[in-house]
């Protein structure tokens, strides 16, 4: 029986040496690895990796194509319902999604699906840029309404893709992360005339700005699917931000857009409102990352500064709190991660915490924060925090941590990152007329994408406050199928 | 890409650009800022808008050389590009948005430091252009550092002019100048103080004393500019506010401007680094 066979693990860089340096953590698979794994899956009737998939991804069918060795047509098959597998391969939540719902992992270890993705993913890319067919490489610069780095890719020669027709109708999409990404992508691939407007100075959204380059290389990964992407038809035009240079109302009134949809993510940091929170040394985890990830204060050839220190205490448990820890440990500080419950409730995935914990990140667990102390320069010196216990469970479902009086302790450090999640920009919200939002700020949208304005439709961490990249990507698909049919009865 | 449109020194370190962005242009208005990024290697600088021309689809910048970055910025020549050019960012002043109304009853005084004096320019300009009465102290080390006394001369009903070491105007700084304007008698509803983040503390205190409400446009650390990374938090009454989307403009009654200072610091030491190892590319070939 294949499933005899057992889960071929996938080799990475040694913890001691890539906490010294920001290469890629995972090697991925090689393809003697790949179609072997492949070759485990079952290709079931009623595939549950599918249906737990948000982009839909046809699994088995990708699969079998790998494990016949038909790479290019297994880069087809993922094609059609995504245009992001490298990223996707690399950064879903597969255990909880598709390989959480293979029939493998009842008994083993699921399939390994998102290595097999990125590997189907990659292989495709190196090959390409190898080729002669190698389209992206020869195309001139053009003018200021593209992404400044990337030349716009000609539609000639690119397989399956109309180039939008004189008539066809425009649709605006607002923020270039996944959910822009993917809504924009299917709209080209039907034909319409896309423009996204992107805030940054690149494109990527949360994957350029949040995201480390040892989980998802920028220039070798990120700007491949990116260009793919233009390749479809859609511009991106960046250093826009909706609410201040543009408004929704002059996109739709004066630049003939039918259509708007809004995927501009949550980017707003939370903070904790604790004494000392404003001493110089205490970042947000979105200026730490954004710093080192889109400004690349890591390498020695950006002129960004970026301040870790010799010690880093990194608030909260989550993806983003793991992803500032690690990075601040590859710039030469030890690292804790302070959280106020234990172990079992990270909301990190399984494989960041493993990751962090082999590089040697230090855990603070049950411990909370209740002010930042400076000294007399005005600069961290201590994080005073308190220990805390598990109490009832809370509406989470997760036991709610209580603080134990008098265990107040300080822990001495030059650097606090706060990583308490984030939340939607209010800059569209308040510039535009009609478009409701719930008291946590977020967009209000039907499942449909449709916001309270017609015309105007929403998705990803905009609507549902911070998730994850392909449940943006998700949504960002299910908006443009409305905007499809929207724009068809109109 | 972003073209320089025509380049010129204002004193041997500040130096003014036109630079071609016309989506900025046609939104900009006084108070707001913008973020130049010179080239792929360079920072997000945020820089104040010292004017904008929707229909040649302009922007006016200036800049002082500081450190790295902005050396950098100062180092292109009239059509070469930026590569990128960002804005308008943070919130119009509190007077674009007043009904006639509630202007006719405004006399202005704007205060402006060093290259502060650039962005009070659009608004002193906006101002005049709406009929409210506004004068403009522009305050200077010394004479060699003055920059738009003949434009603003142009834009407001007094212009007062003084520098530290008495080498143009009134000998002695904005303070001094705005409390002998006000002993003149001279009456003012309305202070707007622009210049660097010690000036506006100590003018701030010199309008209390003088009883005028002050507002101050502070210029902190940011990087995206768009309320993502929190880089320019300020204490303003007590409440942590972005200078970025809430600001730039704010009571100067209620800002903490040591720690405004403080945090403006941040990465001085990390920047000392990064001089010392940078080329710098004034005097590159072309």
């Amino acid at each position: 029986m294949a499933n005899r066979i057992p889960r071929v693990p996938v080799r990475e860089q040694d913890p001691r040496v890539r906490a010294t340096n920001f290469d890629e953590v995972c090697y991925g698979y090689n393809k003697e690895e790949a179609l072997l794994e492949a070759s485990r899956c079952l290709n079931c009737r009623n595939p549950r990796c599918m249906a737990a998939c948000p982009v839909g991804l046809q699994i088995p069918r990708f699969i079998a194509e790998l494990a016949q060795g038909n790479i290019a047509g297994a880069a087809a098959v993922i094609a059609e319902d995504s245009s992001l597998p490298a990223v996707c391969g690399r950064v879903c939540p597969q255990e909880t999604q598709c390989e959480g719902s293979c029939v493998l992992g009842v008994k083993g270890e699921p399939v390994a699906i998102g290595k097999l993705e990125r590997f189907v993913a990659d292989y495709s890319r190196e090959l390409a840029d190898a080729g002669p067919s190698a389209h992206i490489a020869d195309v001139a610069a053009s003018g200021p309404d593209r992404d400044s780095d990337y030349p716009a890719i000609p539609l000639e020669g690119v397989q399956g893709v109309k180039a939008p027709s004189r008539s066809a109708k425009r649709v605006a999409v607002i923020g270039s992360g996944p959910a822009g990404l993917a809504c924009a992508s299917d709209l080209a691939k039907w034909g319409y005339d896309v423009t996204i407007f992107e805030a940054l100075h690149k494109a990527g959204g949360v994957l350029e700005y949040g995201i480390p380059e040892f989980r998802l290389p920028k220039d070798k990964v990120l700007r491949h699917e990116i260009d793919d992407v233009r390749a479809l038809g859609v511009r991106i035009e960046t250093n826009v931000i909706v609410g201040r240079t543009i408004t929704i109302d002059s996109l739709m009134d004066k630049e003939g857009f039918e259509a708007v949809f809004i995927g501009t993510g949550a980017g707003l940091p939370k903070f904790m409102n604790i004494p000392g929170e404003n001493l110089c040394g205490v970042f947000s985890a979105n200026e730490f990352l954004t710093r080192n990830n889109l400004m690349k204060a890591w390498r020695e050839d950006y002129l960004t500064p970026i301040h870790a220190g010799k010690k880093v205490c990194v608030v909260g448990g989550g993806n983003v709190a793991m992803d500032a820890a690690r990075t601040a440990l590859r710039l030469g500080a030890e690292v804790h991660i302070v959280y106020r419950r234990t172990e079992a409730e990270l909301p990190a995935r399984r494989e960041e915490v493993h990751h962090a914990m082999e590089e040697g990140i230090i855990f603070d667990m049950l411990t909370n924060p209740v002010e930042v102390l400076g000294d007399e320069k005005g600069w961290v010196r201590a994080l005073k925090c308190i220990r805390m216990e598990l109490g009832e469970p809370d509406e989470s479902g997760r036991r709610s941590p209580v603080p134990i009086a008098g265990s107040e302790f300080e822990i001495p450090t030059e650097t606090v990152i706060m990583a308490l999640g984030t939340s939607p920009n209010p800059l569209i919200s308040k510039t535009t007329e009609g478009l409701e939002t719930t008291r946590r700020g977020c967009l209000v949208a039907d499942e449909s994408g449709a916001t309270t304005r017609p015309g105007v439709f929403a998705g990803g961490d905009a609507v549902t406050g911070a998730a994850t990249v392909i449940l943006a990507m998700g949504a960002g698909r299910t908006a443009a199928r409305a905007i499809d049919a929207y724009l068809k009865q109109k | 890409m972003y073209k320089i449109l025509s380049k010129e020194m204002l004193t041997p370190a500040i130096c003014r650009m036109e630079v071609e962005a016309p989506r900025l242009a046609a939104a900009a208005q006084p108070g707001q800022f913008l973020i130049v990024r010179a080239d792929e290697k360079g920072e997000r600088i945020p820089l104040t808008i010292s004017d904008f021309d929707a229909k040649r689809g302009t922007v006016t910048i200036v800049t002082q050389k500081i450190g790295a970055s902005t050396a950098d910025i100062i180092a292109y020549e009239s059509g070469e590009c930026f590569a990128d050019v960002v804005g308008p960012l943070g919130l119009p002043s509190e007077f674009v948005t007043m009904s006639p109304d509630q202007l006719s009853q405004q006399r202005y005084i704007l205060i402006a430091g060093g290259l502060g004096t650039a962005p009070v320019y659009p608004q002193a300009k906006w101002l005049k252009e709406h009929g409210v009465p506004v004068d403009v102290i522009i305050g200077a080390k010394t004479r060699d550092l003055l920059i738009y006394v003949d434009e603003m001369r142009a834009v407001c009903d007094n212009l007062f002019v003084c520098t530290d070491d008495g080498s143009f105007g009134f000998k002695g700084m904005g303070t001094n100048m705005l409390e002998k304007v006000v002993a003149d008698g001279h009456r003012y509803t309305q202070a707007v103080i622009i210049g660097p983040m010690i000036m506006m503390k100590f003018t701030t205190l010199t309008c209390r004393k003088l009883g005028i409400p002050a507002t101050v446009s502070l210029n902190t650390l940011m990087v995206d500019g768009t309320g993502m990374c929190g880089a320019c938090r300020v204490s303003v009454g007590g409440k942590t506010r972005f200078a970025c989307v809430e600001g730039p403009e704010f009571d100067g009654y209620e800002v903490d401007f040591d720690e405004a200072m403080r945090r403006q610091g941040q990465y001085k030491a990390e920047e000392a680094e990064t001089n010392e190892k940078h080329v710098c590319k004034i005097g590159r070939g072309k």
